[in-house]
């Protein structure tokens, strides 16, 4: 896709700088993907997480050979890490389409140079916390029961369980997750396409451009079906999590069943998710020189949107307690002074220091644009965030309704290696995504261009 | 020169073992001639392939054996379960006086004995260069045929034989003749070593060793000085049984029932129902008694000078004592000294007690020829003085407590030979070892512990190359008659009819011994004031309540069975209270070496116990074993060498190490925390509040069926005993999981035995938990491939083949039942395999299990009702735990029918359900305990 002649140049609007042209932005983005201009971080980086991603792999194997024993889960506490992690991938999953659908919606122009990484940050995120509840079933081979298919006994999922909605609630999100990132790729693969110079390359992208030619009738299609699946997908990123609470709040277990749940859980997610975007857009804004399309803006306005969510939160966690102590439920009063006395205060004092102190510093506008600072704290508000899931799971299960059932979970190396396994594989995945495609939209960067150099620019 | 060197006893085949499946036919063939022909005429010796199927086909119903489990000589009566041929699950045998038919946890574990594939299949004999090599009964025979002639010319002398208690009439019999055969040999007997104050007790007392029948449905006081009846020797079983059924008459009829007092070092069971309690150290109860004495009989017992360990019970006790006229019962403990055992029969004299709730009778264990004991046999040993060493069914090595270097005497015998179930650490020792016929593979008899005398019959042939004792007698015997069915019947001289009734009874008429009247007991000397050096700790001795002082070493379900009050498994502990840990600051789980002058010294795990009396240490005999099998070899620390010989009572110096040592423990917690869990009420007003029925949503259950199953656990009667559980694995083929998965909180037990105590009150409560069987079951709802359903007879059941293991359903029951399959436990050792009920789904790895109120059992009375064209009657189903029960604090039955007992116990003012705000509608509802308020000391 060439520009025409008179050469459009971009003033400076915060979310982009000054003096960036439609090629400029094609080059900056293209050139990542078309030349191998990767450098030898990347190489490291990916030897490493794939190194990690071997090793997750083959320790999933021997957890299908051996079995769930591998783990510290016992008898009190039934679920531990996998059931943790599966809650945290997906909370972090939220950010990449809440960028997308919901500030589409509500036209903010800083969402484009983000929304392109931080979707395949939520594909690979739900991914990941798509597989973790096959690798918690005891008979993983049977996990296609959970789906209601036509079969001779007749038999289907049992519909009052929340595990068949979550099953599918994560199936409907990663599907709408990578439709809204696929569509939002085929211009870019098509101009790929056009600037690949080696055949086999031209070929690939063409047939994944599934025939883009940048006609006005295709993008009035692709402007209409891209709004509808922001449309559909904004609701989505409010249910996939809700649906993931209920998991918890539908349980009697005191500690899980509550009403706040479904909120609460969103707004976690949002928090781990926008960290998670920090975490990634760091990194990658420094290696890949993007300093020109991500701007301290950016990282200014999603700390904003980190800080608003913290203090959602912290009111959930307020109101946690609130009600434990205003049902009089000797049960959920007990699980509520374990949380903050027992064995596991730490996770839990953890947390709030990573949830909801911590980001207190995001008040001022200088932290808000201190990358180092804001990397740091995208990183301890994922461990904050992983420890909230870790603290529901466990807290809530092993300090239940008879004293005499009471034990500690104790996670075994297994869990930690799945743990770490699974970010190695995220990290591996999102590493091999900004290789061979483009980590920011540039149709979208260009319109942005466009709408930049309007007001003043040359006819 | 015997005039027959070779005497056949049987074809030996000395091939390699033939194919299993060869083998299997063999059993499966044998066992079909034993159940059509078992209980009707002679075993028919030829066999039969099953496929002609016995003409009174019984397939896939179980068929049962009257027989009996023997333990320390004395027999516990049972009817042995067999499913197509194979014994699987042991019942009680309700006409047997040791059962009435509950069991203990031996009995019921005693069947995986059977199947243990570390067994002793083979001879062993050992070689000149030590080594051992596997041998024929034909080998053994001939040895000991060669050794005739030397025998003879020596009238035996150098000749030893050596046996545990026996009270088998036919051993007894065999027995007399071989020591008639040889009138120089000598005979000995391994006495378990806590039975032995007791009878030298007697001895002092009556100038024999009798044998006290303690009845404790006839007592109207009960005041133990550091017994258990309802743990200690053979005739638990029946005092709890006696006990509960006394009580609950009594509640029944509103009338205050017996009062029970414990005065204890370590917890036990009857301690834990006794109205009153105290942990004394062992000196302060034998002071305690001898105070009492002195007050209620001024002539039996010096007078006491001082201070007495507890004045203020003491003061009560005796007031009650004289309140309570004759119905009284003292029960003296294993470690206090024969003088006080002499005490305790002289105050029951003065008290009135025998004849009422004591009697006396000549011990069943009747020594043919006389019999010395342990340290006899040692003497002789070191010695040098036996040439000949014949043990049958006894572990000398291992069970002699004080003795470290007993193996290296046995090892010195020029010709020794071993009768024993295992190659265990005397087999080792031995020259020969003779691998014996388990209880119920053989043809035997065994008195119980008031003297009934019962027959034992085979329920299968026996597995391996074995001979029963009785069998192995014959042999040493050179007897005509080899064969063990004819040796028993020929003892018993009894006709046709009359056998064929004791074999289906299980238990001989008119054999139960008459109480004698022993006259006055003669006086004792008071023992010598222990000086209490604040030093040490008294040190008590006590047989492991898993291991049986270490005969069931082997057996998994044992070690697996949380013990009653640590709730410790596979392994034994120091146990000391709470301020005696504080004082020597040790915390549970420290390692500590004990040490006893003249003694090599142990290191042990402290295990910290609230109840257990302080400056006092309690050690379990029975572990770290080195020759029990795979299973209990290593496991936990051996104590006997710390024991001294004639006491099981020691001070002992403790040090702590600064190692420490993991517990495998199921229950961390024994405090209620104000839940109202395991429920109590007064005496004096035994009524629970009933809280109304909380309103719901839900319209009321219907299932639709004909049936509503519910179960009812009476808590005052419950003592803790754990039968139910091991009941519960036995009858549903719950695996064993290893000390590893028990300590990572993996146990699979179904029904597991909840203890709580009430730090107010002081008391311990057992609550057994199975399945609630919830009519509103919160499992249910969670499961998303409906694994768990409700049936139509309101049964809570898991579909095991759809069960996918999200283990969401353990996690939202309240009461955390549920059982996951971490790692695949449904393989294991074949013969490990045959003991499992084929009614009962093996599950697999990754899928949730439960309790399920023995569902198999409710579909074979169901069809059998049907078949007969009868409704079902309440009692024609019960479940494994309720059958096992020995006080029967387990009611069964089907809410439909009125008035089925189940549904009396609900109309109980003590009925409950656990949790009940919940509003799960458990069908599983306790009954509370009954808590003695009545104002103290009986005054």
């Amino acid at each position: 896709m060439t520009s025409p002649a008179p050469v459009v140049a971009s003033s400076d609007i915060g979310v982009l700088q000054a003096g960036q042209t439609y090629r400029s932005v094609g080059d900056l983005i293209e050139g990542r993907v078309l030349d191998h201009r990767t450098g030898r971080v990347w190489w490291i980086a990916f030897a490493v997480s794939g190194i990690g991603m071997l090793v997750f792999l083959g320790a999933i194997g021997w957890l299908f050979h051996i079995g769930l024993g591998i783990w510290g889960i016992n008898m009190p506490v039934a679920w531990g890490f996998a059931i943790a992690n599966c809650v945290w991938w997906i909370g972090i999953g939220h950010a990449g389409t809440f960028i997308s659908a919901v500030l589409l919606l509500a036209r903010q122009r800083w969402r484009t140079s983000i929304n392109r990484f931080a979707e395949a940050m939520t594909l690979f995120a739900a991914g990941m916390a798509g597989l973790f509840p096959l690798l918690h079933l005891g008979r993983p081979w049977f996990a296609y029961w959970l789906a209601p298919y036509p079969d001779r006994m007749g038999l289907w999922p049992q519909w009052r369980s929340p595990l068949v909605w979550d099953f599918f609630a994560i199936a409907t999100y990663l599907a709408v997750s990578f439709l809204f990132w696929y569509l939002g790729l085929m211009p870019d693969l098509a101009s790929l396409r056009d600037r690949a110079r080696q055949p086999w390359k031209a070929i690939t992208f063409g047939v994944l451009a599934m025939g883009w030619r940048g006609e006005a009738r295709q993008w009035s299609r692709h402007r209409t079906a891209y709004l509808l699946l922001a449309g559909l997908a904004t609701p989505l990123v409010v249910s996939v999590h809700s649906v993931v609470s209920l998991d918890f709040a539908i349980g009697n277990t005191p500690g899980y069943h509550s009403t706040i749940f479904p909120p609460f859980f969103v707004a976690g997610a949002l928090l781990s998710g926008f960290a998670m975007v920090i975490t990634l857009a760091v990194p990658l804004r420094y290696f890949f020189g993007l300093q020109a399309v991500i701007t301290p803006r950016h990282f200014d306005n999603a700390a904003k949107v980190v800080l608003a969510t913290c203090c959602l939160l912290g009111y959930g966690y307020v109101m946690e307690i609130f009600t434990a102590f205003y049902s009089g439920d000797r049960y959920e009063i007990a699980v509520t002074l374990q949380r903050w006395t027992g064995p596991y205060a730490f996770v839990y004092w953890g947390m709030i220091f990573c949830n909801i102190v911590a980001p207190q510093v995001l008040w001022w506008r200088r932290n808000r644009r201190n990358l180092a600072l804001l990397f740091g704290l995208s990183l301890v508000v994922n461990v904050g965030m992983w420890a909230e899931r870790v603290m529901i799971v466990v807290t809530s299960l092993y300090h239940d309704y008879l004293p005499s059932a009471w034990g500690l979970y104790v996670p075994t190396g297994w869990d930690w290696l799945f743990l770490a396994g699974s970010i190695c594989t995220f990290a591996w995945l999102f590493l091999v995504f900004v290789r061979l495609l483009p980590a920011i939209s540039i149709a979208e960067m260009r319109g942005l261009v466009h709408a930049s150099a309007a007001p003043e620019g040359p006819p | 020169m015997a005039e027959r060197t070779v005497i056949p006893i049987q074809a030996e085949d000395t091939r390699p073992p033939a194919p299993q499946r060869r083998r299997l036919l063999q059993l499966m063939a044998a066992s079909a001639a034993l159940a059509s022909g078992a209980c009707t005429r002679a075993p028919d010796e030829r066999l039969h392939a099953y496929v002609h199927m016995p003409e009174a086909g019984l397939g896939g119903l179980p068929v049962y054996y009257a027989s009996a489990h023997v333990r320390d000589g004395y027999a516990h009566g049972v009817l042995v379960g067999t499913r197509e041929g194979r014994p699987v699950k042991i019942e009680g045998n309700p006409r047997h006086p040791a059962s009435r038919g509950g069991t203990d946890v031996f009995v019921q574990a005693s069947v995986l004995d059977l199947w243990d594939p570390d067994r002793s299949q083979t001879v062993w004999r050992r070689l000149a260069g030590g080594s051992a090599t596997p041998a024929t009964w034909d080998d053994f025979q001939a040895a000991w045929l060669q050794r005739q002639p030397d025998l003879a010319a020596a009238r035996g002398r150098g000749l030893h034989l050596l046996t545990g208690p026996v009270t088998s009439p036919t051993q007894q019999a065999q027995m007399a003749a071989l020591m008639a055969a040889y009138p120089e040999a000598r005979r000995w007997c391994a006495e378990p070593p806590e039975d032995a104050a007791a009878r030298q007790g007697a001895q002092r007392a009556f100038g024999r060793p009798l044998r006290t029948l303690r009845r404790l449905d006839r007592a109207r006081l009960v005041v133990a000085f550091g017994a258990d009846p309802f743990s200690d020797g053979p005739e638990a079983t029946a005092q709890a049984a006696d006990w509960a059924r006394a009580r609950r008459t009594d509640l029944a009829a509103g009338k205050a029932p017996a009062s029970t007092w414990a005065f204890e070092v370590t917890p036990g069971l009857f301690g834990a129902q006794a109205d009153r309690r105290s942990a004394l150290k062992p000196s302060d109860i034998e002071h305690l008694l001898w105070r009492v004495a002195h007050r209620l009989a001024p002539e039996l017992a010096p007078p006491p000078q001082g201070q007495g360990p507890a004045p203020r019970e003491e003061a009560e006790l005796v007031t009650a004592l004289r309140a309570a006229g004759p119905d009284v019962l003292l029960l003296a403990g294993p470690a206090l000294s024969p003088d006080s055992h002499a005490l305790v029969h002289a105050l029951h004299r003065r008290l009135g007690a025998f004849g009422r709730a004591v009697d006396l009778i000549d011990p069943p264990v009747r020594p043919s020829s006389p019999a010395g004991d342990m340290a006899g046999l040692c003497a002789a040993l070191r010695r040098g003085e036996v040439q000949g060493l014949l043990v049958l069914d006894a572990n000398p090595v291992c069970e002699t407590p004080g003795v470290t270097d007993m193996g290296a005497l046995i090892a010195r015998v020029p010709f020794s030979a071993h009768l024993g179930l295992y190659r265990d650490e005397t087999a080792v020792a031995c020259g020969w070892h003779l691998p014996m016929s388990h209880a119920y593979e053989a043809w035997g008899d065994a008195r119980a512990w008031d003297g009934s005398a019962c027959v034992l019959q085979p329920a299968i042939s026996p597995l391996y190359d074995s001979r029963s004792p009785v069998e192995c007698l014959a042999l040493l015997n050179r007897s005509a008659e080899r064969d063990g069915h004819a040796l028993v019947q020929k003892q018993w001289g009894l006709g046709e009819a009359a056998w064929r009734q004791a074999l289906r009874d299980g238990v001989l008429p008119g054999t139960a011994s008459a109480p004698v009247d022993a006259g006055r007991p003669a006086p004792v000397p008071p023992p010598v004031p222990p000086h209490d050096d604040p030093a040490s700790l008294q040190a008590l001795f006590l047989p492991d309540a898993a291991t049986a002082g270490g005969r069931f070493a082997n057996n998994g379900w044992l070690q697996e069975l949380p013990r009653s009050f640590s709730k410790l498994t596979w392994d034994n502990a120091a146990t000391i209270g709470t301020a005696t840990a504080a004082r020597l600051g040790l915390t549970t789980g420290d390692i500590v070496r004990l040490t006893r002058p003249a003694a090599p010294p142990v290191e042990i795990a402290v295990w910290v116990e609230p109840r257990h009396a302080e400056g006092a240490v309690t050690l379990t005999l029975g572990y770290g074993r080195r020759h029990a099998g795979q299973v209990g070899n290593g496991v936990g620390v051996d104590v006997s060498a710390l024991r001294p010989v004639d006491s099981a009572v020691c001070r002992v110096a403790l040090q702590k190490t600064g190692s420490r040592h993991e517990f495998a423990v199921t229950q961390h917690r024994i405090d209620q925390e104000g839940r109202e869990l395991a429920r109590s009420v007064p005496l004096s007003a035994p009524r629970l509040p009933r809280p109304p029925e909380p309103p719901s949503l839900y319209p009321p259950r219907d299932d639709g069926g004909r049936h509503a199953w519910a179960m009812n656990i009476d808590l005052d009667t419950c003592i803790g005993c754990n039968a139910c559980t091991v009941a519960c694995q036995s009858e549903n083929n719950i695996p064993v999981v290893g000390p590893e998965q028990v300590a990572a909180g993996r146990e699979m037990h179904w029904i597991r035995v909840d203890r709580y105590d009430d730090a107010d009150t002081g008391t311990s409560t057992f609550q057994p938990v199975p399945c609630m069987h919830c009519e509103t079951a919160p499992c249910e709802v969670v499961c998303p491939v409906g694994a768990t359903v409700h049936d139509s007879e309101g049964l809570n059941v898991q579909v095991y083949n759809r069960c996918v293991g999200t283990r969401f359903c353990s996690n939202n029951c309240p009461y955390k039942v549920r059982r996951f399959n971490f790692f695949a436990h449904d393989d294991g050792p074949e013969t490990l395999q045959h003991v499992r009920n084929p009614e009962v789904t093996v599950r697999r790895r990754g899928v949730m299990e439960k309790c399920t109120f023995c569902v198999q059992r409710l579909s074979q009375a169901r069809l059998m009702a049907e078949k007969s064209g009868r409704p079902l009657a309440d009692g024609d189903v019960r479940t494994a735990c309720q059958s096992a029960c020995p006080t029967q604090a387990i009611r069964f039955g089907d809410l439909m029918v009125q008035d089925s007992a189940v549904n009396q116990a609900r109309r109980s003012g003590r009925h409950y359900a656990m949790l009940e705000e919940l509003g799960t509608r458990p069908r599983t509802t306790y009954l509370a305990r009954v808590v003695d308020d009545r104002p103290k000391g009986g005054a």
